[in-house]
Parts: structure tokens; C-alpha cells; sequence
């Protein structure tokens, strides 16, 4: 296979990466995203299905975040963006915030990853070179009793795999990603490994094994991206 | 015992209150352990932040959410750590990842040691501090850096981690209103590590925007019982 030139080839955009993950999120589920991609999910929830966010800050059913001269010091989400107030909102302390989480009551966790590893292990939250690593609330989403959805590109900028054997940057939490979205496949996790679902459209089960760090089983009904 | 409402009216109670910043941290020496309630940047109690800048104190050891952008204007984390104050800091997020600012300069320094927790831990650990707990197993960071030399145990065929329990001398609390009793409600977000931080301090100090009446609160909403506040000081004095 010539990764040179699969290094040009098409990928899909961020914006496809998210909505394939928004099909995952279940009507009247409460949510967690992450930054990056995964916030960008959010734009894409099917229509007649609702969905509420919960947000590390202490709030459920966040809505959109607020217009510039409707700053609300007070109402701000995990990254400390001001929010829009809607009805039905619920405020709580750190504590709980993190309940809802570790106990398994949110139905659905987005995150990005620097690494994902054959049997699931995460590694997002530190990149060795930046020295000290700003954990914060990634490792008690990791540990979520309910799994985690990874949404990400499938390679690093010098086109290394990000989805590799063991992860060799510093783990978030072990076996804890059970569905993994880029921009050229859909892969779930299962006992016996990864398992290849989906492919960008142009794209073979063979090219995206070339970019990939660790085995993946193809999918007997293996298809195009379902959006 | 008070049995009558209103029995617990002004008098010794009005003794919470303090019309002074550097009165309300009466107590607080060099190498105190203090939590500070807010959200990176967000919320912090700054009247009593500004208070502890001035009071020249120095060694001190601050649990918290961490420092928002150093440009923020606001008296928060970065303002304490720039002033010299804090030898150690224990935070999720100890500086925003793309901004730096003073609490990473310190850090590269040398200044300043820092104990990064995941978020959900350091409030679990806060909580028991405050409940009486000695400390508690948690799933979080079970197979990372945070498990090495850890104490673990397998529960339900998942590995949980120890964390003991967590506690401090001072805790600088920030909230929307108090009744002069030390009964505390929040708006918003703004309540964040604040109720849990009450709990776990052996002097607990609200800075709030407004003090009322006992009677002036529903009980029904009050969200920090005044068991666990100590101290009560208005974030913009009259006059």
C-alpha cells in the first residue's frame, strides 16, 4: 500500500465525523461531549429526537451558548464558555456533577483522543511534551460506567495511526472506548477486537487498515459511512 | 435548644458577619491549607481573594479548580500564585492548556509545587473530608499514572483506586445570598465546588452579594446549611 499517497487521498470533514456520532446519541439521553469534534456533534442531533447535555460545570440541559451582551458570569460551561439559559435546566455542585458521570447516568460520553488502543484504553489527556498535563475531568469521564464514544482523525498530522496496538502516550482510562468515529471509519470494539464497520466513502478496508496501528477485523457487512 | 422560630435571631449569630476582609481571615497563618470555591476563573470570592494578597501570608497550600486566562481581569488564582502567596497547589486544572500564565511560570520555576487530581476525585476526596470519611475507592484512573503506588482493590471485577479523604484549614467560599445565620444559596453554575468545600474546612468563609434576615431564605432552597459556614462577608462593602 503507498501511504504517500493515502496521505492525500479525501478524508471527511469534522463536520460528517460529528454527525455520524449524533445517530449514537438516544432520544431523551443525557450527553457529555468533550471538546473539539465532539462539541461540534451537538449541531447534529436527527430531527424529532432530544437530547440533554450535561456539562462538568454543574448543569443539565445546557443550552446553546449565549449571545455576546447576554453574558450570564454565573452560567457557564466545563470549558468556562457563557451559556444560553433554557427551560428545564438543573444546577449542582462538583460532587454530583461527577456522580452523574462515575455512576453510569449519563447515557452517552464524546470525547477526542490522542491515542485509542486495540482493547479500548483511551489516552487524551496528556501529550508527554507538554510537561505537567491538565487532567481535569477526563479521567472521571473516562471511568463513566457507561463508555465512551471516541470521535477524532483517524491519523496525526504527520499521518501517524492514532488507533494503535497499546497506547504509548499516558492512558486516561483502560478499556473504557467502546466506538470509535473518524474521518474514514466507524470501528467498534468488541471482545475479540476492532471491529471495521463503516468506511468514508472512496476509501477500502484495506487503505484504512494502512493507516490504522492495530488489527481490525472487517465487518461481513462492512459499508459506507450511514449518515 | 431553639424550638420557637426566630429564636435564633440576631445575637450571637449576627457574630458571623464581618464588615472586615482581613478580620474575616483572622487565623490564617503562613502554611495554611485553603480550598477556594469557583470555576477557572469564574465565581471566585475576589473580596477575600484581594484580602489574602494583602495580608502578606506566604506558604500557602490552595485546593481548587485552577487558574481561568491570565488576562481575565478578575482576582483569582493566577493573582495569588503571581503574588507570591501559594507553595502548592492541588487542581484538575491547574492553567488553562493554551494560555500558561502565572501559576505555569511559577511551576517551570520551581516556585510553586502542583498536585494534579482528576476533577471527580479531588471532590469526592472534599466531600468525604467534610462527611466524615476517612477516605474512599474510586474507579477514576484505575491503570494510570494517578494509580502508581496507589493502594487498589477489585470491586464488582473493577479495579478502585484509594483516595483519602481531604481537608483544610480555610475555605473561601463564594455565593449569590446569606441569611445571617450562614444559610447559603447560589445561582447558577456559581455554585460549583462551593457546598462540598463548606464542609470540609475548619473555617468556612462566604462572600456573598447580599446578607438577609433569618426568614429571609427558603428553607427549601438553601443549598449550604449554615453548620458549615463560619464566616460571612459581602463581596462589594457599602459605601
Amino acid at each position: 500500500m503507498d501511504l504517500e499517497s493515502l496521505a492525500e487521498k479525501e478524508r471527511l470533514p469534522r463536520e460528517i465525523i460529528a454527525m455520524r456520532v449524533a445517530k449514537e446519541l438516544p432520544d431523551g439521553g443525557y450527553v457529555n461531549l468533550g471538546i473539539g469534534i465532539p462539541t461540534l456533534v451537538s449541531s447534529f442531533v436527527p430531527e424529532g429526537r432530544t437530547v440533554f447535555y450535561h456539562s462538568e460545570s454543574g448543569i443539565l440541559n445546557c443550552g446553546p451558548l449565549a449571545e455576546e451582551d447576554a453574558e450570564d458570569i454565573d452560567l457557564i460551561n466545563a470549558g468556562g464558555q457563557f451559556l444560553e439559559a433554557v427551560p428545564g435546566m438543573s444546577f449542582f455542585d462538583s460532587a454530583q456533577a461527577f456522580a452523574m458521570i462515575r455512576g453510569g447516568h449519563v447515557a452517552v460520553t464524546v470525547l477526542g483522543a490522542h491515542q485509542v488502543s486495540a482493547n479500548g484504553d483511551l489516552a487524551n489527556w496528556m501529550l508527554p511534551q507538554r510537561g505537567v498535563g491538565n487532567v481535569g475531568g477526563a479521567m472521571d469521564l473516562a471511568a463513566g460506567a457507561s463508555g465512551v464514544i471516541v470521535a477524532m482523525e483517524h491519523t496525526d498530522r504527520q499521518n501517524n495511526p492514532k488507533i494503535v496496538e497499546e497506547c504509548t502516550f499516558p492512558v486516561t482510562g483502560q478499556g473504557c472506548v467502546y466506538l470509535i468515529v473518524t474521518d474514514l471509519a466507524v470501528i467498534e470494539r468488541t471482545p475479540n477486537g476492532l471491529l471495521l464497520k463503516e468506511v468514508a466513502p472512496g476509501w477500502t478496508p484495506q487503505e484504512v487498515q494502512a493507516l490504522t496501528g492495530a488489527r481490525l477485523t472487517v465487518a461481513e457487512d462492512v459499508r459506507e459511512f450511514e449518515l | 435548644m431553639s424550638t420557637a422560630s426566630g429564636a435564633n435571631q440576631g445575637g450571637a449569630n449576627q457574630g458571623k458577619i464581618y464588615h472586615s476582609a482581613s478580620a474575616a481571615l483572622a487565623g490564617l497563618s503562613d502554611g495554611a491549607s485553603l480550598l477556594i470555591g469557583g470555576f477557572a476563573g469564574h465565581g471566585e470570592p475576589e473580596r477575600m481573594l484581594e484580602a489574602v494578597i494583602a495580608s502578606g501570608v506566604r506558604g500557602l497550600t490552595v485546593i481548587c479548580q485552577g487558574a481561568g486566562p491570565p488576562d481575565s481581569g478578575h482576582t483569582d488564582l493566577n493573582r495569588l500564585v503571581e503574588a507570591g502567596t501559594v507553595r502548592r497547589l492541588i487542581s484538575p486544572l491547574p492553567f488553562p492548556p493554551r494560555r500558561g500564565g502565572p501559576v505555569r511560570e511559577r511551576w517551570e520555576s520551581g516556585e510553586l509545587e502542583l498536585e494534579v487530581q482528576p476533577a471527580g476525585v479531588l471532590a469526592e476526596r472534599i466531600r468525604a473530608g467534610g462527611a466524615g470519611i476517612g477516605g474512599l475507592f474510586l474507579p477514576t484512573g484505575a491503570g494510570t499514572r494517578f494509580a502508581e503506588g496507589r493502594e487498589t482493590r477489585r470491586i464488582n471485577g473493577r479495579e478502585h483506586i484509594f483516595q483519602p479523604a481531604l481537608k483544610a484549614d480555610f475555605a473561601l467560599l463564594r455565593a449569590t445570598a446569606a441569611d445571617s445565620l450562614g444559610n447559603l444559596i447560589y445561582a447558577a453554575t456559581q455554585r460549583n465546588w462551593n457546598p462540598i468545600m463548606a464542609m470540609a474546612a475548619r473555617t468556612s468563609i462566604a462572600e456573598v452579594d447580599e446578607i438577609r434576615q433569618p426568614g429571609g431564605l427558603d428553607p427549601e432552597l438553601v443549598i449550604t446549611p449554615a453548620i458549615f459556614v463560619q464566616r460571612i462577608i459581602l463581596s462589594n462593602p457599602p459605601g
